[in-house]
């Protein structure tokens, strides 16, 4: 299988997670197409990590999915403390920092 | 077509399928469903990558812990009606159409780089041996320092979260 494959597919999910988090107005839902973004990186760090027979990305890779928990603890935090105050995930309600 | 051929190319379909499915449903339960559906699909495709250790983790962390949390926050909310107001369509065409010209453009320019094929022999270094030995060899300082991230956003996370009382400023 040629590693273009791989390198398409992963842009493809890149830019439908791009598309989702341009397109969607619920906090929630472009939180969770930057998930899919992180995961798209992944896909093709791991297929890089293959064709140079190489541990190294594949290791980054597991940092990412460390980070990415981390993010979404903290993301969820907010975002749950923001409805809390203005009964609203939408974003465009959400466009000050100061209540 | 060896079977190889034919679960790259179903694993590929439902990705993608699934993906577009997370950012076109109303329902954002539906959303975090086929976004679960998603990282099945890449994790068939660490499988077939040989790497063995990041399928499985990246089931546990993203499908089983990642996913539950989003859908804990969506159900606590009572966000499970479809009420999201849309943005207007004029913001979402450019949407559409910017993403949609960032995936041509870089496919443009990649569509006649060659690049060597992966090379179908079996490689060892996707098991749990070979990266565990990796990361507490070369990588045992970022790991260590991954645990203090960790237990600074959990932290993080409690005070956030943490109910205000009501008159302190």
């Amino acid at each position: 299988m040629p590693v273009q494959y791989y390198l398409f597919l992963s842009l493809a999910l890149f830019c439908i997670g791009m598309m989702g988090a341009m397109m969607r107005r619920n906090a929630i839902i472009v939180f969770m197409c930057i998930e899919l973004m992180l995961n798209a990186v992944n896909l093709l760090m791991v297929a890089f990590s293959k064709m140079y027979n190489d541990a190294a990305a594949q290791i980054f890779v597991f940092f990412i999915m460390v980070v990415a928990a981390a993010e979404v603890a903290v993301g969820l935090a907010i975002i749950v403390m923001m409805y809390r105050k203005v009964h609203s995930v939408d974003i465009n309600i959400l466009n000050r920092l100061k209540h | 077509m060896g079977i190889y051929e034919i679960s790259f190319w179903v694993l590929t379909i439902m990705a993608l399928s699934c993906a577009l499915g997370v950012i076109l449903s109303r329902n954002p339960v539906n959303s975090v469903l086929f976004l679960i559906a998603t990282f099945f699909a890449i994790s068939g495709h660490y499988i077939l990558l040989n790497a063995q250790f990041l399928a499985i983790v990246n089931i546990i962390v993203y499908a089983g812990a990642i996913m539950v949390l989003f859908l804990f926050v969506i159900m606590l909310m009572n966000l499970n009606a479809d009420t999201e107001p849309q943005k207007n369509r004029l913001v979402q065409i450019a949407g559409a159409i910017s993403g949609g010209t960032l995936l041509l453009v870089i496919l443009a320019a990649l569509r006649t780089s060659t690049i060597e094929s992966l090379d179908q022999q079996a490689t060892d270094i996707g098991l749990i041996k070979n990266l565990g030995k990796t990361l507490f060899t070369q990588f045992v300082l970022p790991f260590e320092i991954s645990s203090v991230l960790f237990l600074s956003a959990m932290i993080g996370a409690v005070v956030i979260g943490k109910k205000e009382k009501e008159h302190t400023a």
